[in-house]
């Protein structure tokens, strides 16, 4: 029996606000236990909730960016659950009206170009944080992640296989933090999927019973967790069992889902909008402003980069990354006379290697654009060779400074100079007769052995082409 | 318009709505709820009954804009205060009866 795999994603973004959705607790992530944790927050009698403007505007950018439409009535809603996290007993969220629906985002596999539908965004709140280790058979409550704004962002189950998921997940996280919505750190847990995977034989229309895997951090747990569950699927069924719908969650550990001791009735969320909160609206003004303020999207970026600077499809792949990478790039750009693929190739070589040694992004680099592009320039003027820059990037990454001085104070000018050249050729010349003569009776090779020499005689410093030439026109006699 | 299905509400929905509450009920107390709560739907029946096509549904009685914040931090510390209200804390957790997924 052939398979098809089918995988929908959730995926909680949590949005880039100073304060809390509800309240005006601080987000910031790393602090002590409950420091952030105020009296709405921790749902103390009386209290009521105001929304953030800021997160609503992200909501906004986010539906803007994938050409979706955004509500301009959208309801919340409490989703009641108890857990000791939760303090209210529900969470605030939105189900009926969600504040954005539809949308697209396009990914790129190896078996080319794909669109995969959304489903919906909506707002709502994170909840706290369970420990539960170390408190003598207690659990242990920090509320400061309560009340954090998080837009849950569902795909339509249009992916085929966990490459597609994956690459997905990475086109998500790409934009919502290129539109400045979400950090995107994966590891504090601001960018978190859960994906919803199932199974049915090929040409099959109905889909197969799904299962949800929760709260995957990492694009590599994500795609390993993927196809666990989908070669746990197709055993079980192959060997005459059925799908039971129910949510798992992924030990990296031990490579395997496993379900989640099951809340049984508690699926039951009994949804209903919170009297607490009136509908949002959101004018035709709001959404224009929010307009006029977006950056240009990283689709439009890449094809740019194509089209406009002639550069390869993976290079504007590259360069448009992170918003970062393309920010340095282009305040590069004009600093090197607009040579793209030389720009290019230092950002997506040297510099990309650097960054990644020191495990930093292009805004905190050791090295700005100003000082790359002073070093460039003289790269493209030929004061310096290739080999020369590399150094001089690690002296200007180590010990910081500008190009223009380092060239001057390590002498590394670069001797372009015909008449010097003719000087260390002429030495040569006259230090090995021998050759010379082997060179003019026809032995080429011998021609290496000069440009070596004359290298070493020039501290590292002639330019190769010239030195070629000089070399070329005082062998021949 | 067709009368809506009355549904009458059974003792296992009543355990269940009240397990998913986390409210701990007598048996007296589920005759006596029973019929209340029985009593609340037969309204609720009667207004599935009114004709609401071309109504457009009504998330909040009230008619007014939703206040919104400006997205500033106006909340300090307080976690002292907090947790002096709590029956057990430790190294700044509220502590609770163990939980396990």
């Amino acid at each position: 029996m052939n398979w098809e795999v089918v995988i929908g994603l959730e995926t909680h973004a949590q949005l880039a606000t100073h304060s809390k959705i509800f309240s005006g607790s601080s987000t910031a992530f790393g602090a002590a236990p409950n420091v952030q944790a105020n009296a709405v927050d921790l749902a103390l009698p009386g209290v009521l909730p105001v929304l953030n403007r800021a997160a609503v505007t992200c909501a906004i950018r986010f539906g803007l960016a994938t050409g979706a439409h955004i509500a301009e009535s959208s309801v919340f809603a409490r989703k009641n659950y108890f857990y000791p996290d939760l303090p209210k007993g529900y969470q605030i969220s939105q189900y009926e009206i969600p504040v954005v629906s539809g949308g697209v985002l396009t990914i790129r596999t190896e078996s080319g170009e794909k669109t995969i539908r959304l489903t919906r965004a909506h707002l709502e709140e994170d909840a706290g944080k369970s420990l539960h280790e170390d408190f003598h058979g207690l659990s242990g409550i920090d509320l400061n992640r309560a009340g954090t704004p998080l837009l849950e962002i569902v795909s339509e189950p249009d992916m085929r296989s966990p490459a597609e998921a994956v690459a997905y997940a990475r086109m998500l996280h790409r934009l919502v933090t290129w539109i400045g919505i979400c950090d995107g750190n994966m590891q504090e847990g601001s960018f978190r999927c859960d994906a919803n995977v199932s199974i049915r034989p090929q040409g099959q229309e109905a889909f197969g019973t799904r299962c949800e895997i929760k709260n995957l951090n990492s694009f590599r747990f994500l795609e390993k967790a993927m196809h666990y569950e989908i070669q746990r699927q197709i055993e079980l069924v192959e060997s005459g069992g059925v799908v039971i719908q129910e949510t798992r969650l992924y030990d990296p550990e031990r490579d395997e889902t496993r379900p989640m001791r099951s809340k049984e009735d508690a699926q039951d969320y009994r949804y209903f909008p919170d009297p607490d909160l009136l509908p949002l609206h959101i004018t035709a003004d709001w959404v224009e402003q929010v307009r006029a303020q977006m950056p240009e999207l990283p689709e439009a970026m890449q094809q740019r980069f194509v089209n406009d600077l002639g550069l390869s499809a993976y290079d504007a792949g590259v360069l448009t990354g992170s918003r970062a990478t393309a920010q340095y790039f282009l305040q590069l750009l004009p600093l090197v006379e607009d040579d793209a693929k030389l720009c290019a190739n230092w950002v997506t070589g040297e510099l990309s290697a650097a960054l990644h040694r020191d495990g930093v992004t292009e805004e905190s680099s050791r090295i700005s654009p100003q000082q790359l592009g002073g070093l460039l320039k003289r790269v493209k003027d030929g004061t310096i060779s290739s080999k020369m820059a590399k150094e001089l990037f690690e002296a200007l990454w180590t010990d910081g400074g500008d190009a223009d001085t380092l060239i001057e104070s390590r002498g590394l000018r670069q001797i372009s100079d015909a008449g010097a050249l003719e000087d260390i050729v002429g030495a040569l010349m006259a230090e090995h007769p021998a050759q010379v003569a082997e060179y003019r009776a026809g032995k080429e090779k011998v021609f290496g052995f000069f440009v070596g020499r004359a290298m070493k005689a020039s501290g590292g410093r002639a330019n190769p082409e010239q030195l070629n030439a000089v070399l070329k026109r005082k062998l021949a006699g | 318009m067709p009368e809506a299905d009355a549904v009458a509400l059974t003792e296992t929905d009543l355990k269940r709505l009240a397990s998913l509450a986390r409210l701990r009920l007598e048996s007296s107390e589920l005759v006596v709820l029973k019929d209340q709560l029985g009593g609340v739907l037969d309204l609720v029946d009667q207004l599935q009954a009114v004709d609401t096509r071309g109504v457009e549904p009504l998330a909040h009685a009230l008619d007014l804009e939703l206040p919104l914040r400006e997205d500033v931090v106006t909340e300090v510390n307080r976690r002292e205060q907090f947790q002096s209200m709590s029956p057990q804390v430790e190294s700044g957790l509220y502590l609770v009866p163990k939980v396990i997924e």
